[in-house]
């Protein structure tokens, strides 16, 4: 779990590893690109607006990529400005994540057959962490989204490449359906 | 009037855009059709392209038209008859409320039509996404460029046998 559960020593000393400390600063205080491309992006300032309220995860965004560690990809991505996300996720410092938000940027979405104009999927021209599915995925599937990154952070160490961190975090799923059935038969008794 | 039926009353936006045609018609004559007077949008075709400008012009600015406002212009993909087209909805906005629709028809292959954004300025943008989507030229447009695709890319978009491009700038462009 978190840094925060330990507990302290009678010194105020507390002892962890560098990458519990790095990990647990770089999920609390993630800084996604503010911009969106299509209708995902009003859900998306929903999600950080007043009433799902984003900053209670750190999660703040930054109108430079050059500030920014997270790329929402928040619409529909046109052949045109496909070259312009390239360029953006190029100049966010590493480490960097892109989550791909809704049908359209994950898979040309309602565009796949007739719209000549849509990049079929934002994972053609830049590599892809974390897909919410949806059109537009609601802010709850959002901010689950944007957990699961934090998990993917999680598993991070130093050496550890991220494709192995993404396998670690494969490895570590849990199937919801159990947890659901849990939660139920517990309100049940 | 051929396609008006004997003995059916038209609407009154309807007969407004009859007389409108009739004063185009006297002063055009065999360079315009004869006037379709269904009630969605009453039109009539510009048969010979080359008039178009002056027949804008004309409708434009004669006191018994006034037609003030484009209110869209499209274009439009004719396989069967090897054409292509536009359609002008025009308005007289706040002067004598009437409307009507104008098509206009060139050649499929490298067909023109005179431009009618200096009649109407809505037009430079609306011919210029015509021409984006079926290629057709306008002549005489002050920039006659693709507005929505970008510079390089191939074919239009909106014609019948359009078939997208492999690739675009390396990128693969079909599902």
């Amino acid at each position: 779990m978190g840094l925060l559960d330990a507990s302290f020593s009678k010194h105020n000393v507390v002892v962890t590893s560098v990458d519990n400390v790095l990990n647990w600063a770089r999920l609390s205080s993630l800084w996604p690109m503010g911009f969106g491309l299509a209708c995902c992006a009003i859900e998306m300032m929903a999600t950080n607006a007043s009433n799902y309220d984003l900053e209670r995860f750190g999660i703040f965004p930054r109108s430079s990529p050059r500030q920014s560690d997270l790329m929402i990809v928040a619409g529909t991505v046109t052949m045109k400005m496909a070259e312009r996300v390239v360029r953006l996720y190029e100049q966010m410092p590493e480490p960097r994540y892109v989550l791909s938000m809704g049908s359209c940027s994950n898979c040309g979405g309602p565009y796949w057959e007739h719209g000549y104009h849509v990049l079929k999927g934002v994972d053609r021209v830049i590599p892809v962490d974390v897909y919410v599915p949806g059109c537009p995925p609601r802010p709850e599937s959002l901010i689950g989204g944007l957990m699961k990154i934090q998990e993917l952070i999680r598993m991070e160490q130093i050496g550890l490449s991220r494709a192995d961190a993404l396998k670690k975090l494969a490895d570590k799923s849990v199937d919801p359906q159990q947890a659901i059935e849990r939660e139920r038969r517990a309100v049940r008794a | 009037m051929s396609d008006m039926e004997k003995g059916r009353v038209l609407p009154q936006s309807v007969q407004q855009s009859a007389a409108a045609y009739e004063v185009v018609r006297e002063a055009f004559g065999p360079a315009v059709s004869d006037f379709d007077a269904n009630e969605f949008m009453p039109f009539f075709e510009v048969l010979e392209t080359e008039k178009w400008q002056d027949i804008a012009l004309f409708m434009r600015d004669h006191p018994k038209l006034k037609f003030n406002y484009m209110a869209c212009l499209s274009g439009v993909d004719y396989p069967a008859e090897e054409k292509l087209g536009i359609v002008c909805n025009l308005e007289s906005l706040g002067v004598l409320g009437h409307r009507i629709a104008v098509k206009v028809k060139c050649a499929r292959n490298g067909g023109s039509i005179p431009t009618a954004s200096y009649v109407w300025h809505t037009a430079n943008w609306h011919e210029r996404e015509a021409f984006d989507m079926f290629g057709m030229q306008f002549t005489g447009h002050p920039d006659p460029r693709r507005i929505l695709c970008p510079e390089d890319w191939e074919g239009f978009p909106l014609r019948k046998d359009y078939a997208v491009q492999e690739s675009y700038h390396g990128i693969k462009v079909p599902y």
